[in-house]
């Protein structure tokens, strides 16, 4: 195991490797800046030549706040030129210090980027409905309610994926949580007493993942593959035959109480999201903030992601790689299956089969598009549930773009950064790679 | 991985490469990356030890396979014996989670100190009664009117499998060419929008309008699953990932153009096609009383060609061989680049002759559950075929028969379709770790034992001793 080998692995730079102070280890590639030129020109025809005369009208404030905003209205196709010329901007920037320097953009340079396309594709859809007319603080609050099970789900995905062990079961945690939280719910007649019973539920699976891809080395994908599977059998059969014999006793989990914060939640915009959120909500931000400490600030999390990185150098140093895994992937299952309670204690207050509906493999992409981080992961999540839910509205208010095409939007961009075109993202070196020791 | 250095130059075809001296350091991490995964997805070129994992179990006709064992031990331990346990292990699970949900069992299981005879009588009846019903629904059915009759669900298993042989024969491919080919639901998507458009928007001559079906639904999957190969071999994008996101966009893509004047059947207020030309469905192969046509006969023709491409063909050396150990792969002058774009491209095709025998022979229009879950259960069938063609063929025959039988499993005895989803995804799960399924039957290498005994007998003498 020689340092040439595994540092570039780590993807740390290595200027004095190959003689040119400007060449980093790390290759600086064309994808980048031309995807970004790419997408800043179509933004340009289309938000910006093709646009939208009219104006569009974002609503800030909702009935509830304590102090009211005037509403925002924007001509949209002067917006449109303004925003896709910034994005030519930017694009240009990123094309000129590859050409010129061989460097890679600035990180603030995507994050711009995909705010301000956001912002010009949201001025442009709105302007071209037949209602230019949208609620910005519902917009937001609703992706935010849409996001908790993918934050959730993404969360698990980053605590096992950290310590090597992929975990494609997000879906079937997260389909385990929301039945176990219903019949549990319905049973004891306390949701808390649900949701308690979904981590558990959702901890099962996982250590079905972790006794399988870690005592019996199956393969993690197919394992989590076939666990999806077995969840989703599982809670259909139990659905039909237990749950809908008698819905009321088995499957009318009441629902957890929204929690408003006084004053707080009055903000405009920020209240809703932060300060009026359910349990589950609450407990969302306090896992992505708890998370993301507990991998980055601590003992522990240095272990973790040493296990994730080099369980070889883990072993030598003394940290028991599998065991960490196993209670990783253990928690990791336990997060998915509170966020599972999500769809039957908040979202819907009974369950149906699938009602996970492939929220999963979402939250499998935000947390790559996240890069294994849990705040971006949160970030990512918060994309999806966007996109989520600007396809329900934009149906409501009649838009060119058909919705599916808005459905659409959070899987190609996932294919477009896993496929290194949106900045690269890279998994932990040991992903999926099973521990033998000796 | 200490050999990384090693093949990293050669394969990056990376159109914005850098002179030759840097070259080294030119897109070191996609291959890293993708040569990482590849190691950990098939074992059998890996550091660990190769009976533990199933795909490995795919490559064991390559030289170096596990060591020499008696014949008669192969038997007991072999993996063709924990095939058969597993699928028992999972029958029995299911049946007991049937009887778990049973009334009867219920209200027996009230007094059970009192009659325990009643309860076990109930589990018992419970269990074996859905599954005959489901063989009944599956094989022979002695209720038919006449022996046509009676065989009916045989053609209706034979029709159910073959959309899963031939998906199942894509997804097993890409296996051993060590990509996980999750994608084979977008693909037979994608395969039954392009053949049902053809099949009823152009009026062709009968054969000639059959044969454009079946080439339009080819490429279709081949060009879905082609795309992930270059995304792969180009960027080095994880397949996994890529595939499931292209499933959904194949099908938001298909429910878009079921919405639109193309595909929408005109005065119809579902989203469904109109029904596909009588000169470009599939004939049916024993007449109008069964539903099974031409397709199931591509389907072992699919089986023969994947056999042939696999053990006979140069590329299919290659696949295996980049399957088995990309690197040595690469050291041995095989374009793996070339062989991931090609073996993703076959087994998206194969997958789109599923997507050809639905809207051409069992549905023929298309909705947006054409391709069901066919997709999904190909990769089960993969795995339960071990990956080889034939297996892979007979995997899909089982779980044929279970998805017909479930049908009338549930109209007889009110026994959930779901149960199957349970007893596929358990076969597979005892399949792929031999270990457990051999502990639960006691059937353990004795070797094994020895040691575990000795350990035993070890901790046991320390033991005494403090």
């Amino acid at each position: 195991m020689s340092t040439t080998a595994t540092s570039p692995v780590q993807g740390k730079p290595q200027p004095e490797k190959n003689g040119g102070p400007a060449v980093s280890a790390k290759p600086v590639t064309w994808k980048l800046p031309v995807t970004l030129s790419v997408l800043a020109t179509l933004a340009f025809i289309f938000f910006g030549l093709l646009g939208p005369q009219g104006n569009a009208k974002f609503g800030v404030s909702s009935g509830g706040d304590f102090f009211q905003l005037p509403a925002i209205e924007v001509p949209a196709f002067l917006s449109g030129i303004v925003l896709s010329m910034i994005l030519l901007g930017l694009a240009g920037y990123a094309l000129v210090l590859k050409a010129r320097n061989n460097q890679r953009p600035p990180r603030w340079v995507p994050a711009v980027f995909t705010v301000v396309f956001v912002v010009a594709f949201l001025i442009w859809v709105v302007g071209g409905a037949r209602t230019p007319s949208i609620s910005l603080a519902g917009l937001i609050a609703g992706s935010v309610t849409l996001a908790v099970p993918i934050v959730f789900g993404s969360l698990s995905g980053v605590l096992c994926e950290r310590a090597g062990v992929v975990n494609i079961a997000i879906e079937g945690q997260l389909l385990g949580g929301a039945f176990t939280a219903a019949l549990v719910a319905s049973l004891t007649h306390n949701p808390y007493l649900g949701l308690l019973a979904a981590a558990v539920a959702g901890a099962l699976v996982s250590m079905v993942l972790a006794l399988f891809s870690i005592k019996y080395v199956v393969n993690q994908i197919i394992v989590g593959v076939v666990l999806n599977v077995l969840v989703s059998g599982l809670t259909g059969f139990l659905f039909s035959t237990v749950m809908q014999s008698d819905p009321e006793k088995y499957n009318s989990p009441g629902e957890l109480p929204n929690i408003d914060i006084p004053v707080l939640s009055g903000i405009p915009v920020i209240g809703p999201i932060l300060f009026k959120q359910s349990v589950v909500g609450y407990l969302m931000y306090i896992a992505v903030i708890v998370i993301w400490i507990g991998l980055f600030k601590t003992k522990w999390g240095l272990r973790v992601r040493a296990v994730g990185e080099h369980p070889q150098a883990a072993d030598t140093l003394g940290i028991k790689v599998n065991a960490t895994r196993f209670w990783n992937v253990t928690i990791g299952g336990a997060v998915a299956g509170i966020g599972g309670s999500f769809f039957t204690l908040v979202a819907i207050d009974s369950f149906t089969k699938e009602i996970s509906g492939g929220r999963g493999f979402i939250a499998l992409a935000a947390m790559i598009l996240g890069r294994w981080n849990p705040i971006g992961a949160f970030f990512a999540a918060l994309l999806f549930g966007f996109a989520d839910n600007l396809q329900s509205i934009v149906t409501i208010i009649g838009t060119p773009v058909p919705s599916q095409f808005m459905a659409m939007l959070p899987y190609v961009v996932t294919v477009f950064a896993v496929a290194g075109l949106v900045g690269r993202s890279r998994p932990p070196a040991a992903d999926g790679i099973p521990y033998v020791k000796g | 991985m200490s050999e990384n250095t090693e093949p990293r130059p050669a394969a990056a075809p990376d159109p914005d490469r850098l002179p030759a001296a840097q070259t080294t350091a030119v897109e070191p991490e996609p291959l890293e990356d993708d040569a990482d995964f590849v190691t950990s997805l098939d074992t059998a070129g890996g550091a660990h030890q190769p009976s533990a994992v199933p795909v490995s179990a795919q490559s064991g006709t390559l030289p170096g396979a596990p060591e020499e064992e008696s014949v008669l031990r192969k038997i007991f331990t072999g993996n063709g014996i924990v095939t058969i346990l597993a699928v028992l292990l999972a029958l029995i699970l299911g049946g007991l989670l049937i009887a778990m949900t049973d009334k009867v069992v219920g209200t027996t299981a009230g007094y059970f100190f009192a009659r325990p005879s009643d309860f076990l009588a109930a589990v018992w009846s419970a269990a074996t009664e859905s599954y005959v019903a489901l063989f009944q629904g599956a094989v022979y059915n002695p209720r038919g009117t006449g022996a046509a009759g009676q065989f009916a669900p045989l053609m209706e298993t034979l029709t159910i499998a073959t959309p899963l042989i031939t998906a199942g024969l894509g997804v097993a491919l890409a296996f051993r060419a060590g990509l996980f080919n999750i994608g084979a639901q977008g693909q037979i998507i994608m395969a039954g929008i392009l053949a049902s458009w053809v099949g009823f928007a152009l009026h062709l001559p009968t054969g000639l309008h059959l044969l454009l079906v079946l080439v339009a639904g080819v490429i279709g999957g081949a060009v879905w699953g082609g795309i992930v190969g270059v995304l792969k071999a180009r960027t080095g994008a994880h397949e996994v990932i890529v595939t499931i996101m292209f499933n959904y966009i194949a099908l938001y893509f298909l429910r878009y153009l079921l919405d639109t004047d193309l595909f929408q059947r005109p005065g119809a207020d579902t989203p469904i096609s109109p029904i596909v030309d009588p000169s470009a469905a599939y004939p049916l192969i024993f007449g109008s009383q069964y539903r099974l046509h031409l397709g199931f006969l591509l389907a072992i023709a699919a089986t023969v060609f994947v056999s042939w491409l696999l053990n006979r063909s140069t590329i299919g050396f290659e696949f295996r061989a980049v399957g088995a150990n990309p690197k040595a792969a690469l050291t041995a002058g095989i374009n793996v680049s070339r062989a991931t774009i090609l073996v993703m491209t076959i087994a998206g095709g194969l997958a789109g002759l599923a997507g050809v025998a639905q809207v051409a022979g069992t549905e023929k229009v298309l909705t947006d559950g054409v391709a069901a879950t066919y997709g999904f259960d190909a990769i089960t069938v993969a795995l339960l075929g071990r990956s080889s063609p034939w297996g892979t063929f007979a995997a899909g025959l089982l779980f044929g028969a279970f998805r017909a039988g479930a049908v009338q499993m549930q109209i007889q005895t009110g026994t959930p379709i779901d149960i199957v989803l349970v007893v596929q995804s358990l076969i597979v799960l005892f399949i792929a770790a031999p270990p457990l399924v051999r502990a639960i039957f006691g059937l353990n290498p004795r070797k094994k034992k020895a040691a575990t005994a000795g350990k035993t007998k070890q901790a046991a003498t320390t033991g005494g001793a403090a």
